[in-house]
């Protein structure tokens, strides 16, 4: 990783946006470069947008990523990653889940969402754009958890992360509990291969 | 020295502990929550002798740690800006008596505001409070200046205050601890009426003390290496911060190639670096300031250049240059320092309108027992078809405003539903007043506000929400818990028997998912006259486990009735009928209790 990267992840309260980031700042930690992340605590955790900020690489002063300078977008919803393409720089790659998370306010007012048009959107915006057939790969691993790993191996894979699938596994053996390891190296072999 | 990748309230409790703090103590809010939950943590291996407490609220943390203090202690009390104001009672006083053991006081703001009530800076009340503040930019400059802030406090035998802000309490960044740990032992307290009693004439003699102080932590604060000048002799137009906003500046002046601007960095906002200041804007035309909140340096920058007759125009906020409200981002600040350097901005790349995006404001949980307290309140009421008016409070409930609940009136602050329904209920003669109160907010603020009501006369009904934690900061334990942040059981304060103390007229105790009992206890409850109060007591989620999940059957005949009544983020309008999400549902049976043609049943026990 020569140059400063930065690696910005959206989703929707609850989704393992969170864990995910700090699996980027240690395996960035262990290759020697500085990281500086920034999270959303607090209300939004509550079903709301929530965003966090990675930066990795050598001297870097804002912890949160200024628009149109994201290298990479991890997209856990495709509406929430519509809502911060406008991070992404051009040329900047996006990997994003299939799988839409309806808010309550689409019940209410009987709005259908489907997530079908945000990832029209995303694919005329975004030539280097990775949808994840997330329902496929969850029912695959056996659980709905490894959302946030089958993401980061999906970036790991096309090289847009900064971290190899192999640093992407041992960071999770080393900061995961033992008994989520099968777990999350399972999805992270699906995506890869072994 | 180790390195370790910490969160920006990790590092401040890492620098406390690193600088020998002997007592912790605050209450939970939102950004500095994870302070005094990272000693509660480290404690057992940084330090045993560490004393660690959430106290039942801000002025209980101050006085608790007040007194350590005066016996010597190094203590650290952490709260949320607006606990600040909850605190200033026994701050202002404190302000006046002074510390033995170096006094923290962390006061996290929160510009946006991003989880808060107010904007209200902490720099301003450390002016107004005359105590010395520190304003970290980033995790390592906390954890640095957390030791800079005690060794000052007892320097000067003063409370110090330390304001990190929302992007520096949950930034992460590679901490290294530079700071060989100390230990202090507390001296005990000396007993010395002067100086721990305070009085009109000692208050007198002290105000002189605390003002004739600011000159001498003038001197001290503009050799303090973390007020920086930078690059000074870089031209005529310069440029001024302070907190967090220091690392967007750098940022904005790297992408607009302008690193050798003159930059002005103030990490003490209060007593003011005058000498530092005006030794920098000696030759300078202009300076722009970049600060969030309130325009503290932009005055003091004011007030240096009218003491010393500098011709310098301060740009920032009170000329309208900067924005009055909101945080300040990398883009914003380039933005206006490009415009005021008279430089080009890189082009922002245009894309195409997205569609319209789905509005996802923050839910109460599937499962939350709220919902359920909330819908039996609004049901009973409707079936009595009387007038009546709901008073929220701070916490997760304050989320039953939104629709289709829309069951919270007013909410102002910490407490404030027990009395403001007191006072709407003077006007409103004819309206049943409901207050909702968490059963941590009632602890911290709401018992003085039932001793109002009963002793006024008042005609309330008082919704005690007892979910058994702190759910919104993060579940921390409270009074009601019977467990302290020490790792100990403890007697549980009961808070049936507080209100049966505090002399309501009537107590119900009942589980809001039990929806027919719940829904009875309101109507009885309203028919009354006094105080009533009606406990509500389920568990949060996140304190228990889901022994089942409610599906949708074939018996579905698509009303809508549960998505339209109870807004649930687990049961989802799905082409004509309706879907339960597995991974959400948790089981508390609400909709299924509701659904007109029993379409809803408990499908597994898992």
């Amino acid at each position: 990783m020569e140059q400063n990267r930065s690696i910005l992840l959206c989703g929707v309260g609850g989704q393992g946006t969170v864990l995910a980031s700090k699996l980027i700042a240690y395996a960035a930690m262990k290759q020697g470069l500085d990281v500086r992340t920034s999270e959303t605590i607090g209300m939004a955790q509550r079903g709301g947008c929530v965003v966090s900020h990675v930066r990795v690489g050598r001297e870097i002063n804002s912890p949160l990523i200024p628009r149109g300078s994201a290298d990479l977008l991890l997209g856990f919803e495709p509406a929430e990653a519509v809502r911060c393409l406008p991070y992404l720089r051009r040329g900047g790659t996006a990997v994003v889940s299939r799988a839409p998370i309806s808010p309550v306010t689409a019940s209410l007012s009987g709005s259908s969402y489907d997530g079908e048009e945000m990832l029209a959107y995303l694919s005329a915006q975004v030539k280097n754009l990775i949808v994840l057939d997330t329902e496929e790969i969850l029912a695959a691993c056996g659980s709905p958890r490894v959302l946030n790993i089958a993401l980061l191996a999906a970036a790991a894979k096309s090289d847009a992360l900064g971290i190899t699938p192999d640093q992407l596994r041992a960071a999770v053996c080393e900061r995961l509990p033992e008994k989520f390891h099968a777990l999350n190296l399972g999805a992270i072999d699906y995506i890869c291969g072994r | 020295m180790p390195t370790e990748f910490l969160m920006g309230n990790e590092a401040i409790a890492l620098g406390a502990l690193d600088a020998g703090v002997n007592v912790v103590t605050g209450y939970p809010g939102t950004p500095s929550s994870e302070i005094l939950e990272t000693v509660a943590r480290r404690r057992e291996k940084e330090n045993p002798d560490v004393y660690v407490e959430w106290s039942v609220n801000e002025k209980a943390a101050l006085e608790v740690a007040a007194g350590a203090s005066y016996a010597g202690a190094r203590t650290l009390v952490t709260m949320k800006q607006v606990g600040l104001n909850v605190a200033s009672d026994p701050l202002m006083s404190l302000a006046y008596v002074g510390v033995k053991g170096g006094m923290v006081i962390v006061s996290a703001d929160d510009p946006g505001p991003i989880s808060s009530q107010t904007e209200q800076d902490t720099r301003t009340f450390a002016a107004f409070a005359h105590l010395p503040v520190f304003d970290p930019s980033s995790p390592e400059e906390a954890y640095r200046m957390i030791g800079d802030a005690f060794a000052l406090s007892e320097q000067y035998g003063t409370p110090v205050l330390f304001r990190p802000t929302t992007r520096v309490c949950h930034g992460c960044a590679p901490v290294e601890r530079t700071h060989k740990p100390l230990r202090n032992t507390p001296e005990g307290f000396v007993r010395d009426p002067a100086r721990w009693v305070i009085f009109p004439r000692a208050s007198y003699l002290n105000h002189i003390k605390l003002a004739g102080r600011e000159r001498e932590l003038d001197a001290q604060f503009s050799a303090y290496p973390l007020n920086t000048a930078e690059n000074t002799t870089g031209g005529r137009r310069a440029i001024a911060c302070g907190g967090i906003s220091y690392a967007y500046v750098k940022e904005a002046l790297a992408q607009l190639g302008a690193e050798n601007i003159p930059l002005l960095r103030i990490a003490t906002p209060y007593p003011f670096p005058e000498q530092l200041t005006v030794d920098f804007l000696r030759d300078k035309d202009e300076i722009l300031v970049a600060e969030e909140l309130d325009p503290v340096i932009e005055r003091a920058l004011l007030l240096c250049c009218g003491r010393t007759h500098l011709p310098v125009n301060v740009r920032g906020k009170l000329d309208g240059t900067m924005p009055q409200a909101g945080e300040n981002s990398v883009e914003q600040l380039r933005a206006a320092i490009a415009a005021f350097l008279g430089l080009a901005l890189p082009q922002e790349e245009k894309r195409a309108e997205p569609p319209a995006l789905p509005v996802r404001p923050p839910v109460l949980c599937a499962g939350c027992p709220h919902r359920a307290s909330f819908y039996a309140v609004k049901r009973a009421m409707k079936e009595l078809k009387k007038k009546s008016y709901f008073c929220g409070d701070i916490g997760c409930y304050t989320l039953g405003n939104a629709a289709p609940l829309d069951m919270v009136d007013t909410c102002l602050c910490m407490g404030a539903d027990v009395t403001i329904a007191q006072g709407l209920r003077r006007v409103e003669e004819d309206a049943v007043c409901f207050s909702f109160i968490g059963d941590s907010t009632f602890f911290a603020s709401g018992m003085t506000g039932v001793a109002n009501a009963v002793y006024n006369g008042t005609d309330i009904v008082l919704a005690v929400l007892d979910n058994s934690t702190t759910a919104m900061t993060g579940h921390q334990p409270h009074p009601g818990t019977g467990r302290t942040m020490m790792g100990e059981l403890t007697a549980k304060l009961s808070i049936e028997r507080v209100l049966e103390a505090l002399g309501v007229s009537s107590l119900r105790i009942v589980d809001p998912l039990d929806q027919t009992a719940a829904v009875d206890a309101v109507k009885a409850a309203a028919e009354e006259r006094g105080v009533r109060a009606i406990i509500f007591r389920s568990p949060c989620i996140a304190v228990t486990k889901a022994t089942s999940v409610y599906t949708v059957t074939d018996a579905c005949i698509g009303c809508g009735k549960c998505v339209r009544e109870l807004g649930c983020p687990a049961t989802v309008r799905q082409g004509k009928t309706v879907h339960i999400d597995p991974a959400l549902c948790f089981g508390c049976s609400l909709c299924a209790q509701y659904c007109p043609t029993g379409a809803i049943v408990k499908e597994e026990v898992r």
